[in-house]
């Protein structure tokens, strides 16, 4: 029952990643900066909103308290949230959007990698799906990044801006808890710890080709996994969840 | 059943089941695209297993309606739709068929046997309507997420290439 308890909320930190971030993403749907990446972004929100049913209503089952996965989207508050923090910050500029989207991507890819692997075999299952989808996604927000560091003098300092306003928030990605270290005692989950090497070799190629500055460590915040959130995070959830808040039970 | 019974009833499912298309790909069954996995019969109830393309396709969901609706309109009662999600669904279980389709459609089928996106490069993509090799990644992503936007460079015609995944 204890174990059952940890991996509901483990998988609340995968779900509340992926539909946090795919909300942040809709949010651009109508105001890209062309159509091309407009569809692009509203595609990618999709795959992330996607991935975050398949978590939830995993972590639904798993808790077995009678919640589906549209109960946990829509009918939590913040504290109850898992998410980490960057994939709450606001879309700033395209650059921030796609450097917090490259700095998640690579870790999702390294992550679903290890969970395909998983003993939880509905985790594998979900892994190894997503997996295909963020290798294109980081391929997208790659592509964007070396695009932008290495093009013009003002594309080159948005992103140098955005790497350096981002940077502290991506530490929180490999945090382990005991919560971590217990699933990972079980083959369950993956160490945050173990994905890191290849993160960084990922990132620092994709970063040298962009001609951008991998910032310093001496900052960092965190807090999101462990419910602890920025303002940024009611003012979405106000905006996401307002609809079935407002009419329960809606449907067409 | 007997067995041959069985799998001549199942075949004739099948059959019902050729008249399911995919909502975005107009002209392609759910067959053509590996969605549908399987077919059985246990104890008289009909099972078919899905398994979807990608994790936030809208047209999943309109798939397993129109299934519902061949099988209740062919007046049969006791069936069950299943979702399978491993092994992941890939796009090299879209058949020949499917790939001429799509061609047909004005769509690049999958380039290679798997899809090897790890790095930052595109693979080489045939033009669906003149053939020619010269084209342009315009967006990773088009109309849909299985899609890129292409452009010919000799027709100059855009395109959708069907990605590999």
């Amino acid at each position: 029952m204890k174990d059952d308890n940890a991996r509901f909320e483990y998988l609340l930190r995968l779900g509340d990643n992926s539909l946090i971030l795919g909300h942040r993403l809709s949010e651009w749907c109508g105001h890209g900066p062309v159509l091309e990446e407009d569809i692009a972004m509203s595609n990618i929100a999709l795959d992330l909103v996607g991935q975050a049913r398949l978590w939830l209503a995993h972590a639904a089952e798993t808790e077995g308290a009678g919640r589906d996965e549209d109960t946990l989207a829509f009918h939590r508050d913040a504290f109850d949230w898992r998410n980490v923090l960057l994939v709450e910050q606001p879309n700033g500029d395209f650059a921030h959007t796609m450097v917090r989207q490259f700095l998640f991507d690579v870790h999702a890819v390294e992550l679903y990698r290890g969970l395909s692997g998983s003993t939880d075999e509905t985790v594998a299952a979900i892994a190894a799906k997503s997996l295909k989808e963020a290798i294109y996604h980081r391929r997208h927000s790659g592509q964007w990044i070396i695009r932008m560091g290495d093009g013009t003098e003002e594309s080159h300092a948005r992103a140098q801006a955005a790497l350096d306003d981002l940077w502290g928030y991506s530490h929180e990605l490999f945090d382990d808890d005991a919560l971590v270290e217990r699933l990972v005692a079980d083959s369950i989950a993956v160490p945050g710890a173990e994905l890191k090497p290849a993160w960084d070799a990922e990132v620092d190629q994709v970063l040298g080709q962009a001609t951008l500055s991998r910032p310093s460590d001496d900052w960092r915040v965190d807090g999101g996994s462990q419910g602890v959130h920025s303002e940024h995070l009611g003012y979405l959830l106000a905006e996401m969840q307002f609809l079935p808040r407002a009419y329960p039970g809606a449907k067409w | 059943m007997t067995a041959i019974v069985t799998s001549a009833y199942n075949a004739k499912i099948r059959g019902l089941l050729d008249e399911v298309y995919d909502p975005e790909l107009p002209g392609l069954t759910i067959a053509d695209l590996g969605v549908l996995r399987g077919v059985s019969t246990d104890n008289g109830q009909v099972a078919i297993t899905l398994t979807p393309t990608y994790s936030g396709c809208p047209a999943t969901q309109v798939i397993e309606m129109q299934v519902r609706d061949v099988l209740l309109r062919a007046g049969l009662q006791d069936f069950r739709i299943d979702t399978e999600l491993a092994p992941a669904w890939s796009s090299e279980w879209i058949t020949e068929r499917g790939r001429a389709k799509l061609r047909e459609l004005g769509i690049a089928p999958p380039v290679g046997r798997r899809g090897d996106a790890s790095d930052y490069c595109d693979p080489e993509v045939e033009c669906p309507r003149c053939g020619a090799s010269n084209t342009e990644k315009i967006s990773e992503f088009g109309s849909t997420a299985c899609k890129a936007h292409y452009r010919c460079r000799a027709c100059l015609e855009p395109f959708d290439y069907f990605k590999c995944i």
